[in-house]
């Protein structure tokens, strides 16, 4: 209960230092909070919502998979060469095609950490050098550009339904699914119970290998169908699409308070860490930030973050400990 | 295989089997003077505009022959084989685009010993091994045609911005040096630099760098972004905001990455060398310095027929002229071409 209260106190938190970088960018340029730049930001942001959500499952399962951005690009050029040779094909055809490169990449993923027992980290390390390799060779080093690509894929991300863009709707989407999957599918509280306490989890009859395999094939599934969005939004597939970008979605669950030594995270808290991200990544260019500070800003941001969340746990310990023994 | 022989219903076979295996080379010709273009390799559509422009100065000069030739493959090793080829062939000049600059030295300098000019263009080998190099452009000149450019599109006065890669980036920071120093002239007084920023060559940045000038400066007329991945993200966003006739994004990329873009409207002209003309000034510098015009000393101006006079610099570096302009009237062609 009283870690349950925590979690609630450190989104609070969150969300006010957000509100606070907001209205302190809103004080340089007012436009910053306009209607205009707050449908930006959402849009901005939903990429980075869903793919940190997946990394969110991942991380609570005491994984990590680094490929994710190189499957960005991976299944991104996949989608941007099926366009340019059946411009005809339906979008959601598109999306699927998509979606099923990148499950077939995640399984790779899944089965070298499920099955073949490599450590995530050095299992997405190889596959994530892997794919962006492939990257180069599917399209034999080529761009795909904008003509290339149909005018159908292009306008996709960028529908207006009800006054959002799509993109954005596929960030709330992605925030309901994971809403329900955590707290009302039994799959879905396994995974904390398996990151929490391996050993307890398998006697309780939690098939570790199922669930990783699954993580992974979700983490994967979800950037294939980025992949497809990223390369719609910004008009172009290369190799070095989304080139760092698996950094960010780490960052974005480590600053919403995911532990990496897993079982602990919500998705209140990727989304909020997701958000401060994009609004520092937003803010900067607008506050005319030297771009030296730039990322060491984005840094410093990062370790703040941590260190907030490591003195939280720490002091959680200790209350139990304390309570544990009231002599001390 | 000795190409000095008549021709005979053999010769002309083996002759047809050259041509196909891309040892073009080797034919057999009554022109006075041979010049050889080897490019990096063979089949792409960059090195064959390059051709394209040397045939044309060939026809021009008259009583030359220009031979293209390659490896299939963009290696060194490749190249060298060519040249030596070359040699043995008795070229009277070669041009060639080097895979790398120290590699083919020695088979280059072999080649000068035996009386062959050699000169390097678009991408060079170093000075020891070939007489000049004849770079697309130069800096100041890149510098000078951007603003030019964007002047012209919005008009002669207005804000403007550049969207650049990295805030370290070698050429690009020389480029907007240069623009710098361009607009500190008193014809651009009405042009007003508002920013520059860096978009780090990644779209998802150069997209948010791009929408931060849109939303900063109200004013704002035109963007530049010497560099593939800036001018498309700055595109997208002018696009996206609706700002299309309002805002206009200029820069350096490649016809067949930028024509969607100039044709949504959000690009009016943007440059990049022009191949053609790369390949057209080299076979014209490669003929004055056979003929003993030229002696492509440093400082000396070598004229290139319809690309005026060029001069040749420190280093024995040439710049041909400034970037070629690509706008609605031509983008489609050379879309195709690279």
């Amino acid at each position: 209960m009283s870690l349950n209260r925590f979690l609630k106190q450190r989104e609070t938190l969150l969300a006010l230092i957000l509100v606070a970088i907001s209205a302190g960018v809103a004080w340089r340029a007012p436009t910053f909070i306009g209607l205009a730049n707050l449908h930006e930001i959402a849009t901005d942001s939903a990429i980075l919502i869903v793919m940190a959500l997946a990394q969110s499952l991942v991380i609570m399962t005491r994984g990590i998979d680094l490929s994710v951005a190189a499957n960005v690009a991976l299944s991104g050029m996949a989608a941007a060469q099926l366009s340019m040779h059946a411009p005809w094909l339906p979008i959601p055809l598109v999306l699927l095609f998509a979606t099923l490169v990148g499950l077939a990449l995640g399984l790779v993923n899944g089965v070298l950490v499920a099955w073949v027992r490599i450590p995530s980290i050095v299992a997405t390390l190889g596959t994530m050098s892997l794919f962006r390799g492939l990257t180069f060779l599917a399209a034999d080093g080529k761009w795909v550009a904008q003509h290339e690509m149909s005018a159908a894929f292009l306008a996709f991300p960028r529908l207006d339904v009800l006054g959002l863009s799509l993109l954005a709707w596929i960030g709330v989407l992605g925030i309901v699914v994971a809403v329900v999957f955590t707290r009302h599918v039994a799959l879905g509280r396994e995974l904390r119970a398996l990151g929490g306490n391996p050993s307890a989890a398998k006697y309780v009859g939690i098939r570790e290998t199922t669930l990783q395999l699954f993580v992974f094939a979700v983490a994967g599934a979800v950037a294939g169908l980025c992949g497809y969005l990223w390369v719609a939004r910004y008009a172009i597939a290369y190799d070095g699409v989304a080139l760092g970008f698996e950094l960010q979605v780490i960052a974005a669950c480590v600053i919403g308070g995911v532990s990496i030594a897993g079982g602990v995270g919500s998705v209140t808290g990727t989304v909020l860490g997701a958000l401060f991200l994009v609004l520092i990544y937003n803010a900067l260019p607008v506050v005319g930030i030297s771009p030296f500070w730039q990322t060491a800003i984005v840094g410093a941001a990062i370790l703040s973050a941590v260190i907030l969340n490591a003195r939280g746990d720490r002091t959680d310990g200790l209350r139990l400990i304390l309570r544990r023994h009231p002599a001390h | 295989m000795n190409t000095r022989t008549p021709h005979s219903t053999h010769t002309r076979i083996a002759l047809a089997l050259c041509a196909a295996l891309g040892l073009g080379a080797l034919t057999p010709t009554e022109a006075a003077e041979r010049i050889a273009l080897v490019v990096k390799n063979l089949g792409n559509g960059y090195f064959e505009a390059a051709n394209k422009g040397g045939q044309e100065a060939a026809r021009e000069i008259g009583g030359v022959e220009l031979v293209m030739t390659g490896p299939t493959q963009p290696t060194a090793e490749g190249q060298i084989e060519i040249i030596n080829s070359l040699i043995a062939q008795k070229f009277d000049a070669i041009i060639v685009m080097a895979n790398d600059p120290d590699a083919l030295v020695p088979v280059t300098k072999k080649a000068m010993q035996r009386g062959i000019k050699v000169i390097s263009a678009d991408s060079a080998i170093a000075p020891e091994g070939r007489i000049l190099h004849l770079s697309p452009s130069n800096a100041q000149l890149v510098g000078e045609k951007l603003i030019a450019m964007i002047g012209k599109t919005i008009g002669g006065s207005g804000e403007i911005a550049v969207l650049s890669a990295t805030a370290q980036a070698t050429n690009q920071n020389a480029w907007i040096e240069w623009m710098k120093r361009t607009l500190a002239k008193p014809e651009y007084a009405t042009l007003k630099l508002d920013a520059v920023v860096y978009g780090d060559d990644q779209s998802d940045k150069s997209y948010r760098e791009a929408n931060g000038l849109l939303a900063t400066y109200p004013n704002l007329k035109g963007i530049i972004a010497p560099t593939t991945v800036g001018i498309t993200a700055a595109s997208r966003a002018v696009v996206d905001k609706g700002l299309v006739g309002k805002v206009f994004v200029s820069g350096l990329g490649l016809p067949s990455e930028m024509a969607g873009h100039v044709k949504s409207g959000a690009v009016d002209a943007f440059a990049l060398w022009n191949p053609i003309d790369v390949g057209y000034s080299a076979t014209w510098i490669a003929h004055r310095l056979v003929k003993g015009e030229a002696s492509g000393k440093p400082g000396e101006e070598i004229d290139a027929g319809r690309m005026g006079r060029i001069k040749v610099g420190d280093k024995g570096d040439a710049a041909m002229a400034e970037p070629f302009t690509f706008d609605k009237t031509n983008v489609d062609e050379f879309a195709r071409i690279f």
